[in-house]
């Protein structure tokens, strides 16, 4: 089965993140970089199904030269090997630019499965997955918190706020993965050893047969019209419990709407 | 000094290993004073126990400084986890990768790799530490083709574990023509009868660390569980205690660096007259001064184990590391736990921790003294 895990580099969540005042897109040189967490859930998932039914995991990411960091990370993890796409036409794509891009450039590698993350720390949109598998005209299968292939048929649960469903398609497919669907591996040293070795196809545009008018901050159709920074958070109500603290609790949950 | 790409990507993945699966559970496991057990498997999952061995016995096929870049990040979120990383490589595994023989390396090292099983070695004893060889007084006889082994060992890390499955026992095995002991290391499997481990010690600090006190009371093992040749014991220690001082630097550097990082948190967060207390001389001129420690003990680990692995000899330089780099630990737990105040004392803060673990690190693997005694004799002063 050949597999493809799109991983996406994000500035890290534990640092302070920021949009750049001249065009308004991400200021990646204002935080450090590191793998999506969702999408190390998403290659941990393309490794075991590696690892039962045979095949091969590719990592695709989208990004400047420092996504190779990116790349190096998740093929120390175990995958085989990585597309590297990238280009500054690319610079400032939506959601729709970027899966029209990451569409084209699947569609030149080929794929059985293309898994990846539910959504991205930074973006957050959520809908890759959806708009990729709609681009690719083949099964979407999102939210899940479970993979199973058998031969050429693939099952999830997708994860609802009731419970789960039951969703089956047959490959090509597409699924994103949420968080907790396993515990991703830590690169082992031999596995970074091996990363430094394995190879990293890097492609631009014109390799990708993408349309530049479709990509980047022009070709976008969401724009960052302003932003501000978040305010800080207001101090919170403390309730002293003089014997009716569980009213005033309920009170409050009440006034939220909560209860 | 900059890592290379895959020091820096291992120093990475250990760093998010220890901020994510030990800080948040290390602090209970300290309290009840319980091995890590589940941080151990996941520890051998990642290949820490086999870093610095090739592949062929299942280890990483990296070298001692990988090892060294491990325990630093580990010890700048506990103590205890390092050293267990560190006995069970350096002194576990190393030596029978060393000096032991093809059925050896193959019988023992694919497990102590992986950490399936952990390794110990026992040379300091109740009544001898820092004086060994004149020291020593637990002895081996080769009664046909056994080794009998009797006498003691104390202090030894990693020796009581439900995974510990050898341990290499330092033992006087005869005379020399000059009438000193002949040493010699001989392999002790976990269980082998006449071999007894006894309760954990309760320690100061390193409380997830296994230590106990080991008893040989007719012991007696095959003649082929000699590990090297007879009466080199002492040279092969000693070359195990000088990597060893290294890699203790090295987790002395992680505690140093754990206390700064503390701070650092701490300082922004804290107030005490009208600012946070990050804003006062007082307090910055303690953390620069943690700093500057951390970083100088830093360079000298990382400048010993470079020459160590180009070949070079190194024991003035890994004395110079581990004295430098367990008095920053020391002297970083005492500003932290001061600049935390109150909850500078209190078991459930970080440096609480650090405080109790940092001691050791003037007494063990060579105390500061011997530190200074072999800096001296390298110095030309041995003979005067």
């Amino acid at each position: 089965m050949n597999i493809v895990v799109c991983v996406k580099q994000v500035p890290d969540t534990a640092t302070e993140r920021k949009l750049r005042s001249d065009d308004k897109t991400l200021d990646r040189d204002a935080a450090d970089g590191v793998v999506n967490e969702l999408d190390e859930y998403a290659v941990e998932e393309a490794l075991r199904l590696k690892e039962a039914h045979g095949g091969e995991v590719t990592v695709l990411t989208m990004g400047p030269d420092k996504a190779s960091e990116t790349i190096r990370k998740a093929l120390a993890m175990g995958a085989d090997k990585a597309v590297h796409l990238v280009d500054d036409a690319l610079h400032g794509s939506d959601a729709l630019g970027t899966s029209y891009a990451l569409a084209q450039t699947l569609k030149k590698i080929g794929f059985d499965l293309v898994v990846l993350g539910s959504e991205s720390t930074d973006a957050r949109t959520g809908v890759l997955a959806a708009m990729l598998a709609e681009r690719l005209g083949v099964p979407q299968l999102t939210f899940a918190n479970k993979v199973e292939v058998n031969g050429t048929s693939i099952a999830i649960q997708r994860v609802t706020d009731y419970g789960y469903d039951k969703v089956e398609a047959v490959l090509p497919a597409v699924v994103s993965v949420v968080e907790k669907i396993n515990e991703p591996r830590y690169p082992s040293f031999k596995g970074i050893m091996a990363a430094k070795k394995k190879p990293v196809e890097k492609l631009g545009v014109a390799d990708a047969e993408i349309d530049v008018a479709q990509v980047g901050l022009a070709g976008s159709w969401s724009e960052v019209a302003d932003f501000a920074a978040a305010p800080p958070r207001a101090a919170g109500t403390v309730v002293k419990d003089e014997g009716d603290g569980g009213v005033k609790a309920a009170d409050f949950l009440a006034s939220k709407k909560f209860v | 000094m900059k890592l290379t790409e895959e020091y820096e990507d291992l120093r990475k993945t250990v760093e998010a290993f220890a901020r994510d699966a030990v800080a948040p559970v290390i602090g209970e496991l300290y309290e009840r004073e319980e091995f890590p057990y589940d941080i151990v498997r996941q520890m051998g999952r990642m290949g820490l126990f086999g870093l610095p061995i090739p592949e062929e016995y299942g280890g990483m096929g990296g070298d001692y400084f990988a090892l060294c870049l491990a325990l630093e990040e580990l010890a700048r979120v506990d103590s205890s986890v390092s050293i267990t990383v560190e006995a069970a490589v350096s002194l576990g595994a190393m030596p029978i990768y060393r000096f032991g023989t093809a059925e050896q390396r193959a019988q023992w090292l694919p497990k102590l790799t992986t950490g399936e099983m952990l390794g110990a070695f026992g040379l300091t004893e109740p009544g001898g530490g820092s004086d060994v060889p004149g020291g020593m007084r637990t002895t081996a006889v080769l009664d046909g083709n056994e080794w009998v082994i009797n006498g003691s060992k104390a202090f030894i890390t990693n020796s009581g574990t439900d995974i510990t499955g050898v341990v290499g026992v330092a033992a006087i095995t005869g005379r020399r023509a000059d009438g000193r002991p002949e040493i010699s290391t001989i392999l002790v499997p976990a269980g082998t009868p006449g071999f007894t481990v006894a309760k954990k010690y309760s320690k100061v600090g390193w409380n997830c660390s296994d230590t106990r006190e080991l008893a040989f009371t007719d012991c007696r093992v095959p003649a082929e569980n000699l590990l090297g040749e007879r009466g080199r014991g002492y040279a092969q220690f000693l070359q195990t205690l000088d990597e060893g001082r290294i890699a203790i630097a090295a987790l002395s550097v992680g505690l140093a660096q754990g206390c700064v990082d503390e701070c650092l948190r701490y300082v922004r967060e804290r107030q005490a007259f009208g600012h946070p207390i990050g804003h006062y001389q007082a307090i910055q001129f303690k953390i620069a001064d943690m700093e500057v420690r951390t970083h100088t003990a830093r360079l000298a680990y990382y400048h010993a184990a470079e020459k160590m692995l180009a070949g070079e000899p190194f024991k003035k330089e890994a004395a110079i590391a581990k004295l430098v780099s367990s008095d920053a630990a020391m002297d970083n737990a005492r500003d932290a736990t001061q600049v935390f105040g109150g909850y500078g004392f209190m078991n459930e803060y970080p440096v609480g921790r650090f405080y109790r673990d940092a001691k050791i690190l003037e007494i063990g693997e060579g105390t500061s003294e011997v530190q200074r005694m072999l800096i001296a004799r390298q110095l030309g002063l041995g003979d005067l």
